[in-house]
Formats: C-alpha cells, sequence, structure tokens
C-alpha cells in the first residue's frame, strides 16, 4: 500500500499526463460529473459518481469501423484501425470497473473484437473506493465490493490523503512511472475506512436487495410471468436506461455517405427501441411489453445463463435515477420475486 | 390531497363511471413513483400514491389508454389540462373515454435538486409546511419546498385547469408574470457566435436517448421520421455533431405551434439539456408574429401556424 | 489483428433470375476463386456499402470449390439493390456465420427428407448438393417442394435435370393452385407432406420455409411419428454483427447467428415463443 498526501493527487495527475491521456470526472456546466480529459486546472468532481457511465472508454456511442471507396463497379475496403494510444481512467466505482468484466465477456470471447481489445489493451483503470454511496446504490447485490473495487489500481480516499494499491502489473508499471510521490503506508488507515463505508452499505434502502427468484435456468419460469405487462406499462420506449446503463453492449451498424465514400459506424442501440428488431416481414418483439422484457430477461436470466450465472447488472443505479418514469431492474427484481401467481 | 383523490378514485371505480385509473404508483424510495393504471379498488390501496414528486404529465399515455375501450380516469395538473386539450385538438385521445379530474398544483418537486445540495442516501422525505424533512443515511436536513421545486415550475405559465370534469382543490389562474421567456431574451441578445456556442455545448452532451421525443405530449406520429429506416435520416446517433443538433432543431420546429411548454423534455432528459428553450423561443416567436397564442388553451382555437390570414407577416 | 466485422470486397460474376421476385447472385474473390470456406447451412452478411448490410444464407454447396452463390429475394432496401445490378459489380461478403446443418454427424448415414417451401430451399440447397457430392454418406434423399406457382419454384432447371435424375433421389415438388402446362402435383406442402407418409425410421427432416408452412407441417410430421429430435430448420432473424455481440438475434439465451441459424425442434422448445 502506498500513499499520497491531498495536496499531491495533483502531482500525480501531473506525472501521469505527461506520458499518456488522464481522464476523471469533472464537474460540467450542468453540475454534474462526467469524464473529461484532465490537464493543468482542471479540478476532480466531489460526485459519487459520473451522469454516464466509464464504458464510452471501451465501448464509444459511436466509433468509426472501416471505410469503403466505391468507384464503377469497384469497392475497396479501408481498415482504418490504428493502434489506440495509451490512457488512464481515474476515478471509476467499483460498479463501473465490475462492469468491463461484463463487456469483457462480451467483447473479449472468440470472435474477438479488435475496436473493443484495442481499447482494452491501452486503458489502465484507477479505480476510487466509494465513501458516500447514495440510495440508488445496490452494487453488493451482485457481490460488488464498494469499499475495494477491482482495477489496476485501486484507491482510497481518506481524510489526510490517498492510498494507492496495484492490482495488476499495468498498475504497478503505472505507480512506478512516479514512484518519487509515493510513501509506504500500512492497511489501516484503508481498513478503517472500509469498515465505514461498509456501515453506510448496510444502511442503505436497497442493502438487502437479493437476486432470488432471478438468474440462471429460470427462462421458462419468468418469460410468461403477467406482471410484465404492469411493469412495461409506463415505459416511455426511450433509450435512457440502456444508454446510461454500464453494461449494456448492443449496437447497431449503420454507413454514412460522406461525399468521398462510405463511412461504416457502429452505434449504440437499444433493445428498447421499437425498430431494434424489426425486419422486412415483420417484428418478433411487437409491444414494448416484449422490448421491455428483453433488456431485464437479458440482464437477469439470459446473460447469467451463458456466463456462469454472473448478472448482467453491477447495481450503479443510473437507471433508478435516469429513468424519466422511475421504472428500473429493482423494481423488476422485487416485483419477480414476489413469486407471481403460481 | 393524495387520500382526496384516492376516495374520489374508488368511489368512480366503484359507481362505474370509470373501469380503470390512471395515476402514480408508489416506488422504492419517497420520490420515484411510476405512472400506473389501476383497475381495482385493491390495486388503489396498495399502491397509488401522490405527492410533489408525482410530476409526470400523464396525458400522453390516454393516447393508448382512450382507444383500450371502457373509460378511464386520469389526474391532471394545471399544466397537463393543456396538453391534453392539444392531443383532443389533433384528435389523438378520445374525450368521452376519459374522466378527467383535475388537481391543484403549486409546483413540483425535483429530486435532481435535493440530491444536488448534498443530500444523497436518502431514506425518506417528510413533506409538511413547505417544508421538506429529508432522512437520510447521513443525517436529516430540512429544506424548503422552493428551493427544491423543478425548474419548469419555476416559470408556471398557469394555474388554471382548461379542461375537466372535476376539481379536487382550487382552479386557479394564468400566470401573466410567469417570466417564462427570460432565458429566450437572454439567448436573443447573444451575438450569433455565442448562440451558437451555447446551443453546440449543451447539445453536444446529448445521447439520442430519445426520451424528449417519446414523453413529448406533441409527439405522437404513429412512426416517427427518425425512426423510419427508409427516410434516410434514421440514424441512431450521429456520424457528426452537426447531425446530432438537427435531431433536436427539426423536434423543435414539427411541434412548433403545438407545443404547450409542459417542460417533460427538460425535465426528463439525462443528460440535463435545457430542450425547452427551443420550444420558448417558437412560442415566443409566434406570440410577436401572430398575436398571443397558447397551445391547448382552447381545442377550437386555430393554431397560427394552420391559419393564414391577409395580415400574416409572409402574407 | 482479425476482423470479422470487416468484410471482403467479392465480384458477383453471374446473376440468374429464379423466379419473379428471386435472383441467384454468384459471387467470386476479385483474384477468382472462394472469398472463404463455409459448412452447409452457414450464412454470410451481404452488403452494398451505403445501402445496408443482410444475413444471407449460402445456397451453394462447400464442395463447389469455385464459387460461392446466394439466392436473395427482393423484399427491402439492400435485395432491392441487389436485384437492380449488374454482373460484374462488387459487392462486400463477410462471413461464414452460425452453425450449420450437422452433415457430419446427426444426419451422417440417415435417409433425409426435406422439405421447403419458396425461397426457404435456398438454405437446404447447400446440403442437397453437398449430399450428391458425398452420396455414399447419406441414405435415400426425399425433397418435398411447393411454391405458389411454377414460377415461383426456385432452382427449377437445377431441380429437374440434377435432383431428379439423382442416385436414389426422389423429388414431389408442388404448387398451391392449378395452372397450365403443370401436370404434377396441387397443393399445400404440409398437406402433400402428410399424403406422402415419410417413414420416420432412420431418418432425419431438415424443413425450412414460411412461418405458416412450418407451423402446418411440424404437426403432420408429428403425426407420422417424427420426432422432435429428428427434424432441423433454420431460422431467420434481423441481425447486424453476426457474430453474437449486437443483441438484436436473442431470443432466449441464444443467439440466432451464432448458435444457429440451424436449430433442432427440441432445442426450439427450450426457447422462449419470440421469434
Amino acid at each position: 500500500m502506498k500513499k499520497l498526501s491531498l495536496a499531491q493527487l495533483y502531482d500525480f495527475f501531473a506525472a501521469v499526463a505527461k506520458n499518456q491521456a488522464l481522464y476523471c470526472p469533472v464537474n460540467n456546466e450542468t453540475g454534474k460529473a462526467e469524464y473529461k480529459k484532465w490537464s493543468e486546472g482542471v479540478t476532480l468532481s466531489d460526485q459519487l459518481n459520473t451522469l454516464r457511465s466509464a464504458k464510452d472508454f471501451f465501448f464509444p456511442q459511436t466509433e468509426n469501423l472501416m471505410e469503403f471507396k466505391m468507384a464503377g463497379k469497384k469497392i475497396d475496403v479501408i481498415d482504418t484501425r490504428e493502434e489506440c494510444e495509451d490512457f488512464v481512467i481515474f476515478g471509476v466505482r467499483a460498479c463501473d470497473a465490475a462492469s468491463f468484466d461484463i463487456l469483457d465477456r462480451v467483447y473479449l470471447t472468440d470472435p474477438v473484437d479488435s475496436y473493443y481489445k484495442n481499447r482494452r489493451e491501452h486503458g489502465t483503470v484507477i479505480t476510487l473506493a466509494c465513501s458516500r454511496p447514495a440510495e440508488t446504490c445496490f452494487c453488493g447485490t451482485f457481490g460488488i465490493d464498494a469499499a475495494d473495487p477491482k482495477g489496476d489500481i485501486t484507491v482510497w480516499a481518506l481524510e489526510d490523503g490517498y492510498a494507492f494499491r496495484a492490482n495488476t502489473a499495468k498498475g504497478e508499471a503505472l505507480m512506478a512511472t512516479c514512484a518519487n510521490l509515493f510513501e509506504e503506508t500500512d492497511d489501516q488507515a484503508v481498513t478503517a475506512e472500509q469498515e465505514k463505508t461498509r456501515e453506510i452499505l448496510a444502511k442503505l434502502p436497497l442493502a438487502n436487495l437479493s437476486t432470488e427468484g432471478v438468474g440462471q435456468g429460470l427462462t421458462k419460469e419468468l418469460f410468461d410471468r403477467p406482471e410484465w405487462a404492469a411493469l412495461s406499462e409506463a415505459c416511455l420506449g426511450c433509450g435512457t436506461c440502456t444508454f446510461v446503463c454500464p453494461t449494456c453492449q448492443c449496437y447497431d451498424i449503420r454507413d454514412f455517405d460522406t461525399g468521398h465514400g462510405i463511412q461504416r459506424f457502429r452505434c449504440w442501440d437499444s433493445c428498447m427501441y421499437s425498430d431494434f428488431t424489426k425486419m422486412a416481414h415483420g417484428n418478433p418483439r411487437v409491444s414494448q411489453l416484449e422490448r421491455f422484457r428483453q433488456r431485464f430477461m437479458h440482464k437477469l436470466v439470459y446473460f447469467p445463463d451463458n456466463n456462469d450465472g454472473i448478472f448482467g447488472c453491477v447495481g450503479c443505479g443510473r437507471c433508478l435515477a435516469r429513468c424519466p418514469i422511475s421504472m428500473n431492474i429493482v423494481k423488476v427484481m422485487k416485483t419477480l420475486a414476489k413469486g407471481g401467481d403460481k | 390531497m393524495q387520500e382526496l383523490m384516492e376516495k374520489r378514485a374508488l368511489e368512480l371505480l366503484a359507481d362505474g363511471t370509470v373501469d380503470r385509473v390512471l395515476g402514480w404508483s408508489a416506488g422504492e424510495f419517497p420520490y420515484d413513483m411510476t405512472p400506473a393504471v389501476f383497475t381495482s379498488a385493491q390495486e388503489l390501496k396498495n399502491n397509488f400514491v401522490y405527492n410533489d414528486f408525482c410530476g409526470a404529465n400523464l396525458s400522453k399515455y390516454l393516447v393508448k389508454e382512450s382507444r383500450k375501450g371502457g373509460k378511464i380516469l386520469v389526474f391532471l395538473k394545471p399544466c397537463d389540462t393543456y396538453s391534453f386539450n392539444q392531443l383532443i385538438a389533433e384528435h389523438r385521445v378520445i374525450r368521452e373515454n376519459v374522466y378527467v379530474i383535475g388537481i391543484e398544483c403549486y409546483g413540483k418537486a425535483d429530486v435532481d435538486k435535493l440530491k444536488a445540495m448534498g443530500l444523497e442516501g436518502i431514506t425518506g422525505i417528510q413533506i409538511k409546511n413547505g417544508e421538506y424533512t429529508v432522512e437520510t443515511v447521513y443525517g436529516n436536513k430540512t429544506v424548503k419546498a422552493a428551493d427544491a421545486m423543478a425548474e419548469r415550475c419555476l416559470a408556471c405559465k398557469s394555474k388554471k385547469h382548461v379542461v375537466y370534469d372535476e376539481l379536487i382543490g382550487e382552479d386557479g389562474e394564468v400566470v401573466e408574470d410567469c417570466n417564462r421567456f427570460d432565458m429566450v431574451e437572454k439567448l436573443e441578445a447573444m451575438t450569433p457566435e455565442e448562440r451558437f456556442a451555447f446551443w453546440r455545448g449543451e447539445l453536444s452532451r446529448c445521447i439520442r436517448c430519445n426520451a424528449c421525443r417519446n414523453v413529448c405530449p406533441a409527439c405522437t406520429c404513429e412512426q416517427c421520421v427518425f425512426d423510419n429506416p427508409g427516410s434516410g435520416i434514421a440514424q441512431k446517433a450521429a456520424v457528426n455533431s452537426f447531425e446530432e443538433n438537427m435531431f433536436h432543431i427539426i423536434r423543435a420546429f414539427h411541434v412548433a405551434g403545438r407545443c404547450t411548454d409542459c417542460g417533460e423534455c427538460s425535465s426528463v432528459c439525462p443528460q440535463h439539456i435545457p430542450l425547452h428553450l427551443l420550444n420558448r423561443k417558437f412560442i415566443k416567436d409566434m406570440n410577436e408574429f401572430y398575436g398571443d397564442y397558447q397551445a391547448g388553451e382552447d381545442p377550437e382555437k386555430k393554431p397560427p401556424l394552420g391559419t393564414y390570414t391577409l395580415g400574416d407577416r409572409e402574407a | 489483428m482479425e476482423e470479422t466485422l470487416i468484410p471482403y470486397a467479392g465480384v458477383v460474376t453471374e446473376i440468374t433470375g429464379q423466379t419473379p421476385d428471386v435472383k441467384t447472385f454468384r459471387v467470386e474473390a476479385p483474384s477468382g476463386g472462394k472469398l472463404f470456406e463455409h459448412e452447409p447451412g452457414q450464412c454470410a452478411m451481404l452488403s452494398v456499402p451505403g445501402i445496408s448490410e443482410a444475413m444471407i444464407s449460402i445456397t451453394s454447396s462447400p464442395t463447389n470449390k469455385a464459387f460461392m452463390e446466394f439466392s436473395v429475394k427482393k423484399c427491402g432496401c439492400l435485395t432491392d439493390w441487389l436485384h437492380s445490378m449488374e454482373e460484374g459489380q462488387m459487392i462486400t461478403v463477410r462471413g461464414p456465420y452460425g452453425r450449420p446443418f450437422p452433415v457430419d454427424t446427426e444426419l451422417k448415414g440417415k435417409n433425409l427428407l426435406f422439405i421447403a417451401g419458396g425461397i426457404g430451399l435456398a438454405p437446404l440447397r447447400s446440403v442437397i448438393n453437398y449430399v450428391r457430392d458425398n452420396r455414399a454418406d447419406y441414405g435415400h434423399v426425399d425433397i418435398v417442394y411447393g411454391s405458389r406457382s411454377k414460377e415461383d419454384l426456385v432452382y427449377y432447371k437445377e431441380i429437374v435435370e440434377e435432383w431428379m435424375t439423382a442416385e436414389d433421389f426422389t423429388v414431389h415438388l408442388t404448387i398451391d393452385r392449378e395452372q397450365e402446362n403443370w401436370s404434377g402435383h396441387v397443393g399445400f406442402v404440409p398437406n402433400y407432406v402428410k399424403e406422402l407418409g415419410f417413414k420416420p425410421e432412420n431418418t432425419c427432416v431438415l424443413l425450412c420455409g414460411p412461418p405458416i408452412m412450418i407451423k402446418f407441417t411440424l404437426p403432420g410430421l408429428i403425426e407420422l411419428g417424427f420426432d422432435k429430435t429428428q427434424i432441423f430448420t433454420t431460422m431467420e432473424l434481423r441481425m447486424k454483427c453476426g457474430i453474437g455481440k449486437c443483441g438484436r438475434c436473442n431470443i432466449g439465451n441464444k443467439y440466432v447467428c451464432k448458435d444457429g441459424p440451424v436449430f433442432r425442434f427440441d432445442q426450439l422448445d427450450e426457447l422462449p415463443d419470440e421469434y
């Protein structure tokens, strides 16, 4: 365990930013936190979490995949991929750090998504343990410890400074580049801070939210539950939950005519959208009920089915805070857990 | 208020006047109520909630609900009645299938404002005498309700219900000095470059979730041009930021003259983009060009963009 | 590093009209030969950049070493474009995607009953020609194929000239309504299958066609004594990536692009009814 004084945090930032791009949560013009590139004078946000998740770093909302040059009957396929430059993200919370494992399970399984992999390999994740979790937090439900997040380096904000623990070779290498800033410390202060956080976590309203009633192998039990109708009734069919979600990974591939050729790009898509599964001859998900059910079945049953029981949710609470009509995964889980009409 | 509303809903359900009730259902927290349709007395008793955090405009749900057969009771705040009237004018809602109870409103709360005061870990909110006592895992704090009032309510244009079958509480008056165009005037006073920079900054945060469109009572097209693959502009995300801006500007044009200024667009925006300012600019311009007009005020009144007179600016 | 989303450019060297709304496109690498190898039943993403991209089954047999073929029905943006295209035009192709028919395992040594309606013969044609080229590995072959009219039967020439004359092959054609110059069977596929009364012993069924045909053929087969584990079909849902990541063709915990498109009917029973 290493330590920085409070004043030295920005020295650390400066040392990192000298070699590579450093991103951290910064309050924007609306007072909400979003990841921005750090430079001298930029202040780290004091908020619990960013409005948008950290998935943007590895799975951006839009990205160009390739280009085509069209001339007469001829098509040239142009591979526009470039090696990504190294970058560091500071201040990732435990939930978002856990979301990377979920995204990895999608994008790094065969056939590997080279666009994602490129960024993942060049990104170093520095997590920041939570000290003031909010009522919308429920990462504990999915076995995530907000007081001990993963990542290449874990940082704890203490009263008199910051404790740093490198978790991976990548993290150690980064800390080694500014070793002169750090002094050795024992675990005591961190342990005390963790205990404090865990006490708060236990008092939060969703502390006892359980995954009972959802999970692997329950497609048959849950798919036709009558409660889906009432749960989805008020859903606007917008993509807010999907787009603020750190684990939602569905995408669309589209072409754009630049006037000089065709740019094929990928962008986030949402299973909540009416045209997501629309085909020339019909749509298997005809109403919002089916689309709504798909999103939650995917996170709570299908994903665990294919991933050793791991849920496709990290309990970050963004959808709870942002859904225009306040419908969310917690309400779905609690409703399904009630046992239905069996 | 909640007791009165629930009591009346139970009566109207019991005497067969309506067979469904559109209101709000209780959430996990004191502030996250979801619009819901109740079909039985039991459901109402278990889950019906109404408080300062029930800000959602329920009128758009009636496009579908009024076509399901039977009669539905809806609770509408003054501003919601304008949206309702506009939907009637556009033949989107079947009036005779809806029983409207107007409910008095003195402004709704925005929980984000409470959170911005550092109130996190909220476990309870006691509402009393214009004050909120917010209970959190970090301690309790009492704040003035006015300090947590939603932005749109701070510039409330009317406390008068323009349509209802019955009222609970008092009917108010149109608020003449609501100052809702203050920010529009500030934008108008900017140089084109400043104004362009302002909007590019705001709209750059857009994540194209479509919440503004999907919640908008004026956006009731069966298929939106942005969802139609045949339209050529159905991009889910912008290739460049210019396109992103176009989405909002086209939408503002499309609802011009029909937007009642209910403020739902800005209120649901996860990125806090002040989209209502685009609509207010149109409203202000139309007032100036064609005389004062409030969409939804009177469904019989011809909209300025739907009529032509020799006195029009273009004439 | 390899990236399956980046397609190959291929040349459409021959376009054959099959029916009023189906054309078959022969695709070769610009330098000649095939763009990639595949197995019977697999698909590829075809695209005209700037128009769109769509998953189409590879109708040629993998035993064809010279080119790949795709039969496309005109029904949307991309397919309209393909239908208006001239020979020599390039398109892009990526793949192969999906799980093939189990020609080397479950189907091997069995009598095969192919049942197809309309354009549904396209994915089965790959298997049929594969079987012809590996004749010793399979038992008797029956093909029941129906369409709206004689003109709507795809691969008519190939059926008559090559399949009907193939060793131990029996082809049963049918059309929906009587028409001039048709002396063959008239009637819908599901009824025809029952009339023909196939025996389930040591037989596998490959069934592909419009949903309504599948819906009525399946119970008929069950009546004849077939078990769902003997019947295979291919599915079609909207796809974008082809590799189980974009989330579109998700049915329950399966992705049609990656876990299908070939499914056995007992496997489909495990999935929620959302296709």
